[in-house]
C-alpha cells in the first residue's frame, strides 16, 4: 500500500528531480521561483547541501525555511547570509562573473536554446503580451552553465521564437562567441518527456527520456526535426524517498508539484 | 526641517499631469497607499516606471492614469498577469498603452545612470537578442580600453519617487532592511522624493544605526506616516505578504466589470488609507504581522 503511494511522479516531480541531479555541491546557483526553487531545495536536502543560492531579488546564500511564494519573499531574508541591492546582484554576483548554474523556462524555445518571455505574434501588435525579460536576458548571457525547464508540446518548442528574449547558442546564424557572450550558454534542456542535450554546433539534441516514452513520441511534441542522440540514455526516475521529500517536506503546499 | 505630511499633501504638491513616477519596491515596500491617493487625485498622463510594474502600477493603468509605461517585467509575482496592461497592449485593444522595454539589468542601469550623474551607463548585455533590436534607447559603444563592443542606455530621471520603508525621521532619513530592490539607484535619480514610512522616529535613533540609512534626508521632500500602506505588499519584520490576495486578484481583475467594483469599494470608496483598511476583512492584519525575528545589537563605538 504505502510503496504505491510513492510511485507513478507527476510531470513536474520527475522535472524538478532530474533538474536537482544537474546541480554539484557548492554551485552558486541563481535560482528561479517554480520548479528551479523546488529543484534546488531538492538538491540541497539530498547530494548538494552546500548549494549556494542567489535570488534576483537581493537575498545572497539564501536558505528559505518556506517555499517562496514570489521570488521576493520575506522568507529568503531571514537567515541569509546577505542582503543586497539588485544593482549589486546585477553587477556584482552576474556581470561579474560568479554565477555558475541560472535556470529559466518561457513561452517558447527554438532548437538553439534561445527564449521567449515577451510576446506571442508581433512585437508592436501581439496576440499575447507575456511578462517580459525580467532578469533572464542577462541570466542567459552570464551564467557559466543554462539549464532550462519546460514542458514539451509543438506550441512551445517551436521552429523560430516570435522574440528572442533570452539568446541561446545560435541567433540569426550567428554564434554566442561570435556575439561576444561571455556565459556558456544552454547546457541541458529539462522536459515532461526527456532531457535535450546540445550539441557542438549548439543544436538541441533528444538525449534522455523517461521510461515508457519514445524518441517518436517526443517528436510529436517538438516543431522542429528533432535529433536524436546516437545513444540515448534512460532518464533517472525519483525513488519513493525523493518522491516522499518532495510531497511532504519540501512542497507539502503543492504549490509546483 | 520637519517634512511631515499626509499623503494627499504629497501627492497633490509632486504627482503632475504627465509627470514621470517610480512607485518602486521589488514585491517588498511597494506603496500601494500612493497609487490609489494617485488614482483618487484623478492624476493623468502619467509615465510610469519600475522593473517590476505590479498590481498598483495595473490598478493605475485600468483608472485611466498611465500613458506609457517603462518597465522590464510585468505580471502578478507567482500568480499570473496584469490583466489591464494585457487588455490595453495586445493586437485587439483600442487604447493602447505605450511601452518601453529594457530587462531587470538595462533598467537599473538607466537608474544608476542618473544616480551617479551620468549621461549613460555601459553593461555587458542585449547581444542577439531582441529587446535591444525593439527599443532604439539602447544603443551600444566600443570601450576606449579593450575595443569590447557594450551596450549602453541613456540615464532616466523620473520626475517622482516614492520610496516606502521601515522607518524615518522627519527630515526623510529612512532606513530599510530586508530586500532593497532598486530604492536607493530611484531615490537618487529622482528630481522629487517622498518617502513613506511605517513609523517616525527620532533623528536620534537614526544616528545610534547609520549604516542602515539607505536614502539621506537631503534628497526627499516628503515624509509621509502610513503604517500598512503597503498591504498586499509586505514589510521585512512588520508584515507578511498578503497571498491570498494576489491569487484572488487574479479572477477579480480578469473581468473589467469585477476590477471596476474592486477600485470603486477600496479605491474610490474611501477617503485615505485608514478607510481602505477599514474595510479588509477582520483579523487580516493581524494574521499578517510578523514573528519577530530580532538581531542582536550592533556595537559602533570607537
Amino acid at each position: 500500500m504505502a510503496t504505491e503511494t510513492w510511485a507513478n511522479p507527476t510531470a513536474s516531480e520527475r522535472m524538478a528531480h532530474r533538474a536537482a541531479r544537474e546541480l554539484r555541491d557548492g554551485d552558486v546557483t541563481f535560482v528561479g521561483i517554480g520548479l528551479p526553487n523546488l529543484a534546488c531545495n531538492l538538491a540541497r536536502a539530498t547530494h548538494a547541501p552546500g548549494l549556494f543560492m542567489i535570488y534576483e531579488s537581493g537575498a545572497v546564500g539564501a536558505i528559505p525555511e518556506r517555499l517562496p511564494v514570489s521570488i521576493g519573499d520575506p522568507s529568503l531574508v531571514t537567515d541569509s547570509l546577505s542582503v543586497v541591492g539588485q544593482a549589486d546582484i546585477f553587477q556584482c554576483m552576474l556581470q561579474r562573473g560568479l554565477i555558475e548554474v541560472g535556470f529559466l523556462g518561457g513561452a517558447q524555445v527554438d532548437r538553439w536554446g534561445n527564449i521567449n518571455t515577451t510576446v506571442i505574434g508581433d512585437y508592436a501588435h501581439p496576440k499575447v503580451r507575456l511578462p517580459g525579460s525580467g532578469g533572464a536576458c542577462e541570466i542567459a548571457i552570464h551564467a557559466r552553465r543554462l539549464l532550462i525547464i519546460m514542458r514539451m508540446s509543438k506550441r512551445t518548442f517551436v521552429e523560430t521564437c516570435d522574440f528572442v528574449t533570452s539568446p541561446g547558442h545560435r541567433v540569426n546564424g550567428k554564434s554566442r562567441e561570435e556575439l561576444g557572450m561571455p556565459g556558456g550558454g544552454p547546457t541541458r534542456i529539462i522536459t515532461d518527456l526527456g532531457v535535450l542535450d546540445f550539441d557542438a554546433t549548439g543544436e538541441a539534441v533528444l538525449a534522455e527520456v523517461y521510461p515508457g516514452v519514445t524518441p517518436e513520441q517526443v517528436q510529436q511534441s517538438c516543431g522542429w526535426p528533432l535529433r536524436v542522440a546516437p545513444t540515448l540514455r534512460a532518464a533517472t526516475e525519483p525513488d519513493a524517498s525523493v518522491l516522499r521529500l518532495l510531497r511532504e517536506k519540501l512542497d507539502p503546499k503543492r504549490l509546483y508539484l | 526641517m520637519n517634512k511631515l505630511c499626509s499623503m494627499r499633501e504629497a501627492i497633490a504638491a509632486s504627482v503632475k499631469h504627465g509627470s514621470s513616477l517610480v512607485i518602486d519596491g521589488f514585491t517588498h515596500l511597494i506603496c500601494f497607499a500612493a497609487g490609489h491617493e494617485i488614482i483618487r487625485q484623478g492624476i493623468k498622463d502619467l509615465t510610469a516606471i519600475r522593473l517590476t510594474p505590479d498590481l498598483v502600477y495595473d490598478q493605475l493603468i485600468e483608472a485611466g492614469a498611465v500613458r506609457k509605461l517603462v518597465f522590464s517585467w510585468a505580471g502578478n509575482p507567482g500568480v499570473g498577469s496584469l490583466h489591464a496592461l494585457r487588455r490595453r497592449s495586445e493586437a485587439s485593444s483600442s487604447e493602447r498603452l505605450e511601452l518601453e522595454e529594457y530587462s531587470h539589468f538595462g533598467l537599473l542601469s538607466r537608474l544608476l545612470a542618473a544616480s551617479a550623474g551620468l549621461p549613460f551607463w555601459p553593461l555587458s548585455n542585449y547581444q542577439g537578442g531582441d529587446i535591444a533590436r525593439v527599443n532604439p534607447s539602447i544603443k551600444s559603444v566600443r570601450c576606449p580600453y579593450t575595443g569590447k563592443e557594450l551596450a549602453t542606455v541613456p540615464a532616466l530621471h523620473p520626475d517622482v519617487a516614492i520610496i516606502h520603508c521601515q522607518r524615518a525621521d522627519p527630515e526623510g532619513n529612512a532606513q530599510v532592511w530586508g530586500l532593497l530592490g532598486s530604492q536607493k539607484e530611484v531615490a537618487f535619480a529622482a528630481r522629487k522624493v517622498i518617502v513613506v514610512a511605517e513609523e517616525i522616529v527620532s533623528t536620534e535613533l537614526i544616528r545610534k544605526d547609520p549604516n542602515r540609512t539607505l536614502v539621506p534626508g537631503i534628497i526627499v521632500s516628503h515624509v509621509v506616516h502610513e503604517p500598512w500602506g503597503c498591504h498586499p505588499s509586505f514589510v521585512q519584520g512588520f508584515h507578511d505578504r498578503d497571498n491570498d490576495f494576489y491569487v484572488k486578484w487574479e479572477d477579480i481583475s480578469r473581468q473589467p466589470e469585477t476590477y471596476r467594483a474592486w477600485l470603486e469599494e477600496f479605491v474610490y470608496g474611501v477617503k485615505d488609507r485608514q478607510g481602505y483598511l477599514s474595510r479588509l476583512e477582520t483579523g487580516l492584519l493581524d494574521k499578517l504581522r510578523a514573528k519577530a525575528r530580532v538581531c542582536a545589537g550592533v556595537d559602533y563605538g570607537y
